[in-house]
């Protein structure tokens, strides 16, 4: 098995009917995807894609049996679709759109954390558990090849081109996974992590991290404690500069730890397999499988 | 969105939150006469998006009005360069005048969002003044955090936990508490992703009163805060950076000579660190966009090529919601548009690469082709 979702996935759609939502969603599909109902309040009752709609996630759970919902509604909307999505009973949320308040981030934690439901995202491209053709999210599908390398990483395109890179070498993949990269997250590097490290389908892990935050000391400190399988990493942002900043609170509370260099030293005192380039990423994975 | 000094201290009086006596000025004989008002000395403030002002001359404490005005008028309309703006500086076009305050101690008071905790910080010291990040760097114990739950929201025992950390004794604990309050209530209800006061100034007789303070809103709430754009100065941005961001394209300028367009702020992140590493250096850090349409693309190009650093433009996309063809046309119509004489090398993967690949083939374009990142860096160095 994967992690996070399978061939047991069934998926509702908040936001099908949209344009974004559909041209996306008609790609989950014809991945395998089984997607199995559309959310859109007041379109009850049509069919989209050939799924039924419903105006409400209760519904949707309670009739079509799904237990993940993909969200791609508009910002200002999507705190509303979160806590009904966590409300209306299904164990995992991942919520492609971006440009959700912080504040309203840190109350859905809260809530997601009292419901025991698990979110990716916000503002990131889903997952993909490959083997399984089960692609929740935006990840293009014929990048993958199916095989025992979990990827997560925080952002879009740097996260398909680290798959690109593996597939171009004839590496499968597991699981991929983009966490997202605003400033709360739902599932955390760490928490994937724990995840491939139970998965009997990950043999080995791909971490990329990017400047910005201590997620990546978090990952590192699991690994050290408690992962068993050989992880690669790499952090983006090496070369990026400080930027004009404001205040200093940020920097109180991560230290230096934002910085590269130092994501890459705790990474590296975990154990990992470090990619100095990005155009290494894939070469560095197939040297570490030896 | 980052706000002026004046316009956080506007909110935090409208919330409650002792501040200095003030006014902020355009003029510089106003700024004088305001002096005066203040019976003859004050502190003038460059108004700026940038800390640093005070080490960079943007600050000054004058005794009468004639100094307050020469003062004045010698910062309004200079650009001022701290440590924290960047040579180029900022332009200075206001200045808030304050009365003087009686100091007996300078504290550091902040609340942030920690995205490890998923909640809002309180962060407290009794070293209040310029060096806090070496403060936190060597003496982490003199630094309190403690985080506010989401669910239970600020609760007086938070203060009397900072209070106590500050030896504050009840009476100003109390006042300390409900200050911290009106300030998460602040941060409530204008969605703000910081507020720091530094110094929070405890005045000879006790009071506590906010003396400097840094302010930024959370861009993504702007949706429902409808007054967040007057409180914009956009003359405190990077001009490229401003024409870009209006073109909803994410550009930072750099120091060195390779141009870059990507997509994803990851994968241009990546690609200015591969670009370093085979000794080039970028010129910009672009992101033109997940939903980016050819209209974005070549607007894109055309920013980075008005460069006149830029010697040569790398491109590199993984298509995805952007498809590679989308972006060909982009940059093919850019290029009619306008004279380029430096090269090009592209890079196409990804969501109708194959078309995209032909759309620059036949257009003409002089354009040497990269099939992935590391052999794109090695053009590059050629």
């Amino acid at each position: 098995m994967s992690i996070l979702v399978d061939t047991n996935t069934r998926v509702l759609v908040q936001g099908m009917t949209g344009k974004e939502g559909g041209f996306q969603t008609e790609r989950c599909i014809d991945f395998g995807t089984n997607v199995v109902a559309g959310v859109t309040p007041g379109r009850g009752g049509t069919t989209h894609l050939d799924r039924p709609v419903y105006d409400s996630v209760k519904q949707a759970v309670n009739e079509q049996g799904a237990n993940v919902s993909l969200i791609f509604v508009p910002a200002a909307f999507a705190t509303d679709a979160i806590f009904e999505a966590a409300d209306g009973g299904v164990d995992l949320i991942v919520c492609i759109t971006d440009g959700i308040p912080t504040l309203d981030m840190s109350k859905i934690s809260a809530y997601l954390a009292k419901k025991n439901v698990r979110m990716i995202g916000p503002n990131c491209p889903g997952l993909t558990s490959v083997a399984d053709k089960a692609k929740v999210g935006i990840i293009p599908g014929n990048i993958h090849k199916p095989g025992s390398v979990g990827v997560v990483s925080r952002s879009g395109t740097l996260t398909y081109e680290a798959v690109g890179q593996l597939s171009a070498l004839g590496i499968g993949q597991s699981t991929c996974v983009g966490v997202g990269g605003d400033p709360i997250i739902g599932m955390r590097h760490k928490d994937i992590l724990e995840l491939f490290e139970e998965d009997d389908q990950t043999e080995s892990v791909v971490l990329i991290g990017e400047i910005g935050g201590t997620a990546e000391q978090e990952a590192a400190e699991y690994i050290k404690e408690h992962m068993t399988k050989p992880v690669t990493a790499f952090i983006a942002g090496a070369t990026a500069p400080p930027g004009r900043r404001m205040g200093h609170a940020g920097a109180i509370i991560t230290g230096s730890a934002a910085t590269a260099e130092s994501k890459k030293q705790a990474l590296l005192d975990a154990g990992c397999h470090i990619s100095d380039s990005p155009g290494d990423i894939g070469i560095t994975v197939q040297k570490m499988l030896g | 969105m980052k706000l002026h000094e004046y316009q956080a201290k506007n909110i935090l009086k409208s919330f409650g939150v002792p501040v200095p006596n003030g006014k902020v000025f355009e003029s510089k004989d106003e700024a004088g006469k305001f002096v005066d008002e203040l019976g003859g000395s004050a502190v003038i403030k460059a108004q700026v998006h940038a800390g640093g002002r005070g080490k960079a001359g943007g600050v000054k404490l004058v005794r009468n009005a004639q100094d307050g005005a020469d003062f004045a008028g010698s910062i309004l309309g200079s650009k001022l360069v701290t440590v924290q703006t960047g040579p180029e500086g900022v332009p200075v076009n206001s200045v808030l005048v304050e009365e003087l305050v009686d100091i007996s101690r300078e504290l550091y008071l902040s609340i942030t969002v920690d995205g490890g905790e998923k909640s809002l910080v309180i962060i407290a010291s009794e070293e209040g003044g310029m060096e806090i990040e070496e403060v936190a760097e060597n003496t982490p114990e003199k630094i309190q955090q403690l985080h506010i739950d989401p669910v239970s929201g600020y609760q007086p025992y938070l203060g009397r936990q900072v209070g106590a950390f500050l030896s504050m004794d009840s009476k100003q604990t109390r006042a300390l508490s409900a200050l911290i309050e009106n300030l998460v209530n602040a941060i409530l209800e204008n969605d703000l992703s910081l507020v720091e006061i530094n110094p929070l100034v405890v005045t000879a007789d006790g009071g506590l009163l906010a003396a400097d303070t840094k302010m930024s809103t959370d861009e993504n709430a702007d949706f429902r805060h409808s007054k967040n754009a007057d409180l914009r100065d956009a003359e405190q941005e990077d001009p490229l950076e401003r024409i870009a961001n209006e073109k909803g394209i994410q550009y930072v300028k750099l120091d060195g000579d390779v141009g870059c367009m990507v997509n994803g702020a990851g994968l241009a992140m990546a690609t200015m660190d591969v670009i370093a590493q085979v000794g080039s250096s970028p010129a910009n850090f672009l992101d033109v966009g997940g939903g980016g349409s050819e209209e974005q693309v070549a607007e894109a190009f055309k920013l980075i090529v008005s460069d006149p650093s830029v010697k040569k433009v790398l491109i590199n996309v993984f298509g995805g919601i952007l498809r590679c063809d989308v972006v060909a046309n982009g940059v093919v119509s850019a290029y009619k548009e306008i004279d380029v004489n430096v090269p090009i090398i592209v890079r196409m993967t990804g969501t109708n690469a194959e078309e995209g690949g032909e759309i620059l083939r036949s257009s003409g374009i002089p354009a040497t082709v990269a099939h992935n990142l590391a052999e794109a860096a090695q053009k590059v160095a050629e």
